[in-house]
């Protein structure tokens, strides 16, 4: 693995691997008092975020130390991004301090494809390569949320194959929703979006999966369900008439957590918008997995800096 | 006796189904003699196997010392893949399972134990990685087969069979957990 920009580059025995490793690590460190292996000395992990994030660029760093790698933090702000400098030549001026790996967020879709681009290009001349993460890219992709998604159904459902999961709510907006309709089918799951017309992309027919329009009418027969954040910051203009109506027709509250199977996970990528998608009661039940994605989150960015840094370069 | 897999061809065999059994029995009884383990001595004694045959020649001695002594000691397995010193040589290795049983290794006698002992640095790995799981009180190392040719200063405690070997020659351990049938072969190898 050079680069992880998509879901899609992951083939099935990729993505099992990856998860594979992910809990293994996950055995290896329970109940350790010292959490760090010395696997990846030596290696430096340069976060570069052009848009707030706290649990993913919290997660890359925790993975990476844990694992002995330096891992420093860009941000947009207070870098020179904000003198006006292009992502071309920060992403190189990090990868010519010898940054070994660049994990970057960006609100463009398809920004670490081009950054990946560069850094091949660069690596042709240097002889350095420079291994690109993508940590979301606008409305695209976020593949590593998929991974510990993946990792959390595993968790509770001991398997993915063959099992319904439902995806409920801004799909539009979601880089989440497709790196999971990507992965889940690829692991061998049902994918099911549930969303108002409004809020589901152009060319959803070709994606993986089914579409719904009703929730209620879902929930039954889902054995998993993943509600989205609603992204009021992304959306210009009427997706819905108001927050209380959306709430109503898809917001996850108590009496519709008891249609789902007794004991079925419900997932959210987080940040929570209680009262929004999901009812404060629902999100504090036992079926609420949002912590253990959290916790699966840093072992699974541990696997993917341990495919991508740990072995002969490519 | 196992016959000789199809890939195999070429190759010697060294130990018998019946030679493997009769040399495990040995060293569970040179491990009980060497720690006094036994039905008053249980707490002590931790045999853990580097995967993937080590894992399993670990269960097959807690099973045989359970057998002579009348005492089961705790068993389980360590992968030192992340401890490695040739991760960088190769495309990443994927990871195996490590289970420390209850109880940790803190202050007891852990037995390292793995089926080929040669360079000594997969060894290394797992101390490496002992040292991060506790600390135990001892640290002893049981093998199947030393082949020479020691990279590092490390040597067995416990040892199935010393074969001389050629650089260039391969020793194929098969246990029928893994394989088929128990065996352990030597195949001559191309140049030196």
């Amino acid at each position: 693995m050079k680069h992880l920009l998509s879901v899609a580059d992951l083939d099935a025995a990729a993505a099992t691997g990856l998860l594979d490793t992910a809990s293994r690590l996950k055995d290896t460190l329970l109940g350790r008092e010292v959490r760090k292996l010395p696997t990846l000395r030596g290696r430096t992990v340069v976060t570069l975020f052009y848009e707030d994030s706290t649990r993913t660029r919290v997660s890359f760093e925790i993975a990476g130390k844990w694992m002995s790698a330096d891992t420093i933090n860009v941000s947009a702000k207070g870098s020179s991004v904000s003198k006006g400098e292009s992502l071309r030549d920060t992403s190189l001026t990090i990868s010519a301090m010898g940054a070994d790996c660049v994990v970057m967020r960006h609100p463009a879709s398809g920004a670490a494809h081009r950054v990946a681009g560069w850094q091949d290009k660069d690596a042709a001349t240097t002889g350095t390569h420079t291994s690109v993460v993508n940590a979301g890219d606008g409305t695209h992709e976020h593949p590593t949320q998929a991974l510990l998604d993946a990792a959390t159904l595993r968790d509770s459902l001991g398997s993915i194959a063959g099992r319904r999961i439902g995806i409920v709510g801004d799909v539009l907006h979601s880089r989440v929703a497709r790196s999971n309709v990507l992965l889940l089918s690829l692991l061998g799951a049902e994918v099911v979006l549930i969303a108002p017309p409004t809020l589901l992309p152009t060319g959803v027919g070709e994606w993986p999966c089914r579409v719904s329009h009703s929730l209620d009418a879902e929930l039954p027969a889902l054995d998993a369900v993943m509600m989205l954040r609603v992204q009021a910051e992304r959306m210009h203009g009427g997706f819905f008439p108001s927050a209380r109506e959306y709430a109503i027709a898809y917001g996850l509250n108590e009496n519709r957590l008891g249609l789902l199977p007794e004991g079925a996970p419900v997932l959210h990528p987080g940040p929570m918008v209680r009262g929004m998608e999901i009812a404060p009661a629902v999100a504090d039940s036992s079926n609420a997995k949002v912590l253990a994605q959290v916790r699966n989150g840093v072992h699974v960015r541990m696997a993917v800096l341990y495919h991508l840094l740990a072995g002969a370069p490519e | 006796m196992a016959e000789p897999r199809r890939g195999d061809a070429g190759a010697r065999e060294l130990l018998s189904a019946a030679d493997v059994t009769r040399t495990i029995a040995r060293i569970a009884h040179q491990v009980i003699e060497k720690t006094a383990f036994g039905p008053g001595n249980t707490a002590d004694l931790v045999l853990l196997g580097i995967p993937t045959r080590g894992a399993v020649l670990a269960r097959r001695l807690a099973a045989a010392i359970t057998e002579f002594s009348g005492a089961a000691p705790a068993v389980g397995s360590i992968d030192a893949t992340l401890y490695r010193d040739d991760l960088r040589r190769g495309p990443a290795r994927a990871l195996v399972d490590t289970a420390v049983p209850e109880g940790g290794i803190d202050g007891r006698l852990v037995v390292l134990v793995d089926d080929v002992l040669m360079s000594g640095r997969t060894v290394r790995a797992a101390l490496d990685a002992l040292r991060d799981e506790g600390r135990p009180r001892a640290v002893q190392l049981a093998v199947l087969v030393d082949r020479g040719h020691r990279e590092l200063p490390i040597r067995a405690d416990y040892v199935g069979k010393n074969v001389p070997t050629a650089r260039s020659e391969k020793i194929l351990v098969r246990l029928t957990e893994t394989d088929e049938g128990d065996a352990v072969l030597i195949e001559r190898g191309g140049r030196e």
